[in-house]
């Protein structure tokens, strides 16, 4: 794979070799990006692929152990983000970093230095919205403005801090689909005007669509980067998602576990829409059954929807229209472990106790609680000194045993449901291992397992049939990783 | 249940925190009286004198004033265990001993003892009610406790401070204060005990029934539970934490109101402006230093009621100001947050507010 660019020629930015580490995680490995002036680069790759980490470091916000940084053909070290903003970057993160009670032109005031003056900054957002087609309103509080009009003041902010290099991280991801159009729009407009703009997205249909140039990364590595023209979307899902364990993996999950026959469905969707915390719609319309036995795997870039499917699926979130039948108690183990699974100062016991408490009468029996406790720890081979030390004190894997114990072990009920959300995000791999192992082995109990995971391997490992979620919308695909990873950006 | 090995840390840990307590004691009076030019030997006296050194002293006044503190203790610690930060437990009392005495006035034509119960009843109901203002701001309107119940504290002052010049002032109207409640309708006096009342005995039930509660029962787990965290309580418990958090504010709100009804009835027989020196707002030190768990609470309250009385010896026989006795209160406070967070460094399990190791 060529380089389309040689080094002499002239670059707006460039990250040449960069390494990144964390803990014992290779983050970057001599990952490149070079950015032509007036362009826009949209830079690719699948969920922890290390774009964001990328950009964070040309923006100072990590310092890279060991590459080059270049900004119009200097080279510069970049070691903050007033550094960055001198030499001309700007950023602009996907969660917004503004002051939700303060006007516009506060929060475009901020960062500035010396004496503070509103009214020439409010002429300044003037001047931004003439030269930029934003209608800015300089005296708006932005928490009454749309997610777009934020999005358009954090552009501004970097702007009026004479941005010539903009970063612009997943920012379609929150905007409506004529929201998207239209800074698309303006991102080709910037880049015209003889800047450069970096587009980190998951969308292929988007990154083709603006983009002149495209860098994909694959676990922390440029696997590709050339033109637009030279790109179909087919190539970019091969880059993005790698060949080299396309249908193998696949086959290997469907072999041991394929749906029995004459199984019966334990969840029924028919046209079910959900909306998130906010009234915005997430899913649309989906309709599916999901029955007993299976491992049903989810499909999908951040913020498609999953995260509302899941909780609805677990019993967690109501339905916005449509119909969703579930049972009674569904077992949830949610990504967000130390938020929303466990009491961190809890004891074991207590937090085994935690199912259900919400409708438990009377007593309180700690001995039987305890003894469960000890039960579901030798079960599922939880490591503690006992069932009465914090929760805490555990590692994180033996933590999510305890949890996924809790939630499979501990219904009467006859339909075993449960619901998994990226369940071995930070563990190792012998705790991974293990937590495959139990779901695999409740589904062939008879439990109906949905797994959503953002490693589109660890869903093909174990899923026997996979659902993606893309822009509200819910479908069934065959095991095929590649036809999976189109679909998930929109490109199939 | 328990582990030998962590019960063995949890007892060396009880004791090391209470020398450290006792340590602070002493060691903050003796270096507040000596840079205070007062004489160190005469100010301990004093303050041993008026606290234990004489079975008077430590049933008329220790025990009686650990009595209020006691119950708002109770009162904070319950509720700060459900993350609720109910600072009022102030205002609660004496929203409690104006119901109280109001009752206590109006009904005295009824048997006796049917008169204490309905006026301690409407004193819990009165303190309650006051929570409830404060409940429903945070419920309705997320308005923080914390800001809303110390406002309140201050409402109910200046509300006090009317009735007893307005609608429930005595009959001559030249004192700022209530009729005086009849002496059949006084809490009974424990017999050769000075002036200590059976109000003690309701104060160590309400401590002992608060701490079973949580130890023991489905609605007291789920009460920590919402308290530790909101978020795990509602996604993996199931749990209305709304719900279990404003019905724990409400009772926390009656038991500080009791606070106010066992006072009028068992101490001042009347109500006037200042019945309480601040029993709420001590309640918070009394519940922190018993780390919010109410059996600790019965030991801290009876601490901190030896050293108020102390503190009043003091000023009569050494003419120590009494506010020499908060800043040692604060000091304990410190001392105990010290005691924390070296624990958290250290490698002793933090077991001691687990119900089975409680």
């Amino acid at each position: 794979m060529t380089l389309p660019h040689s080094h002499d020629a002239p670059v707006a930015l460039a990250l040449r070799g960069i390494d990144k580490r964390y803990g014992n995680v290779q983050a970057l490995s001599a990952a490149t990006l070079e950015v032509r002036p007036g362009t826009v680069h949209a830079l690719l790759g699948e969920n922890g692929a290390g774009k964001s980490t990328l950009m964070r470091i040309a923006y100072g916000l990590e310092r890279a152990d060991a590459g080059a940084q270049f900004v119009w053909n200097d080279r510069v070290r970049v070691t903050s983000a007033a550094v960055a903003i001198a030499h001309g970057i700007g950023m602009v993160h996907q969660h917004f970093t503004l002051v939700p009670t303060m006007t516009v032109a506060e929060n475009i005031a901020l960062g500035g230095h010396g004496r503070l003056d509103l009214a020439a900054v409010a002429r300044r957002v003037d001047e931004l919205s003439t030269s930029t087609g934003f209608a800015l309103n300089p005296n708006a509080r932005v928490e009454t403005l749309s997610v777009g009009a934020q999005q358009r003041v954090e552009i501004a902010k970097a702007l009026v801090q004479a941005a010539r290099i903009l970063i612009l991280d997943e920012p379609t991801a929150v905007l409506a689909p004529a929201e998207s159009a239209e800074l698309l729009r303006w991102v080709r407009a910037y880049a015209d005007a003889g800047n450069a703009a970096v587009l980190i997205t998951h969308k292929l249909r988007e990154a083709l669509s603006v983009a002149d140039d495209v860098t994909v990364l694959r676990r922390g590595r440029t696997v590709l980067a050339a033109r637009r023209d030279d790109v179909t979307p087919d190539t970019l899902t091969s880059a993005m998602i790698g060949e080299e364990l396309n249908g193998t993996r696949a086959k290997s999950s469907a072999g041991d576990s394929r749906p029995r026959a004459a199984s019966e469905a334990v969840f029924r969707a028919d046209r079910l829409t959900l909306s998130d915390a906010d009234g915005i719609v997430r899913v649309r319309d989906a309709t599916f059954e999901i029955n007993a036995g299976e491992i049903v795997g989810i499909a999908a870039v951040e913020a498609s929807g999953q995260r509302e499917l899941l909780r609805a699926l677990a019993g967690r979130l109501a339905p916005a229209s449509g119909v969703l039948a579930h049972p009674s108690a569904v077992g949830f183990v949610p990504e967000d472990r130390h938020h929303e699974a466990v009491l961190l100062n809890r004891s074991l016991s207590e937090n085994v106790a935690l199912r259900g408490a919400g409708a438990r009468r009377g007593m309180m029996d700690w001995d039987a609680v305890g003894a469960q406790t000890e039960r579901l720890m030798l079960e599922y081979d939880v490591r503690a000194e006992s069932a009465h030390v914090p929760i805490r004190t555990l590692s994180g894997g033996n933590q999510q045993k305890l949890v996924l114990a809790r939630e499979l072990e501990l219904d009467s009920n006859s339909e075993r449901a449960l619901v998994v959300e990226n369940p071995t995000r930070g563990l190792d791999v012998r705790a991974t291992a293990e937590v495959h192992a139990r779901l695999r082995s409740a589904a062939l109990d008879g439990a109906a397992i949905v797994l959503y995971s953002s490693d589109i391997d660890e869903v093909l490992l174990l899923a026997t049939r996979v659902f993606v979620v893309f822009e509200r919308a819910v479908r069934e695909l065959p095991l095929d990783r590649e036809r999976i990873g189109q679909a998930m950006v929109g490109a199939a | 249940m328990q582990a030998p090995a962590l019960r063995r840390d949890s007892v060396a840990w009880e004791l090391t925190r209470a020398i450290l307590v006792l340590l602070a004691i002493v060691g903050t009076t003796v270096l507040l009286l000596f840079v205070g030019g007062y004489s160190v030997s005469s100010g301990l006296a004093a303050l041993w004198r008026g606290s234990l050194g004489s079975w008077y002293a430590f049933t008329s006044a220790t025990l009686v004033r650990a009595i209020p503190l006691m119950l708002t203790g109770v009162a904070v610690a319950i509720a700060f265990r459900a993350g609720v930060l109910n600072i009022g437990a102030e205002g609660q009392l004496l929203a409690g001993a104006a119901a109280g005495a109001a009752v206590a006035l109006t009904l005295g034509g009824l048997p006796a003892a049917i008169v204490v119960v309905l006026a301690l009843a409407a004193s819990a109901v009165g303190g309650a009610g006051w929570a409830s203002l404060a409940a429903f701001l945070r419920s309705r309107f997320a308005v923080l406790e914390v800001i809303s119940t110390i406002m309140l504290n201050f409402v109910a002052l200046y509300a006090v401070s009317y009735l007893v010049r307005g609608p429930l002032q005595e009959p001559t109207h030249v004192y700022p204060q209530s009729s005086t409640i009849g002496d059949a309708i006084h809490l009974p006096r424990i017999v050769g005990a000075g002036r200590l009342h059976s109000g003690l005995l309701l104060a160590l039930g309400v401590s002992f029934v608060a701490g079973w509660v949580l130890r023991r029962t489905a609605a007291g787990f789920r009460l920590i539970a919402a308290g530790e965290s909101p978020s795990a309580a509602t996604s993996a418990g199931g749990i209305d934490v709304m719900a279990t958090t404003t019905r724990t504010f409400l009772v926390s709100g009656a038991l500080a109101g009791l606070a106010g009804g066992v006072e009028v009835l068992g101490v001042t027989f009347a109500l006037y402006e200042n019945i309480s020196p601040g029993y709420g707002y001590t309640a918070i030190a009394v519940a922190l230093l018993a780390r919010l768990d109410p059996w600790r609470v019965a030991v801290t309250a009876l601490l901190f009621g030896g050293l108020e009385a102390g503190a009043g010896a003091m000023q009569r026989d050494a003419g120590v100001p009494s506010t020499l006795v908060t800043v040692i209160e604060a000091a304990l406070i410190l001392a105990v947050v010290a005691a924390g967070a070296l624990r958290r460094r250290s490698s002793f399990p933090a077991s001691d507010t687990s119900p089975i190791t409680a």
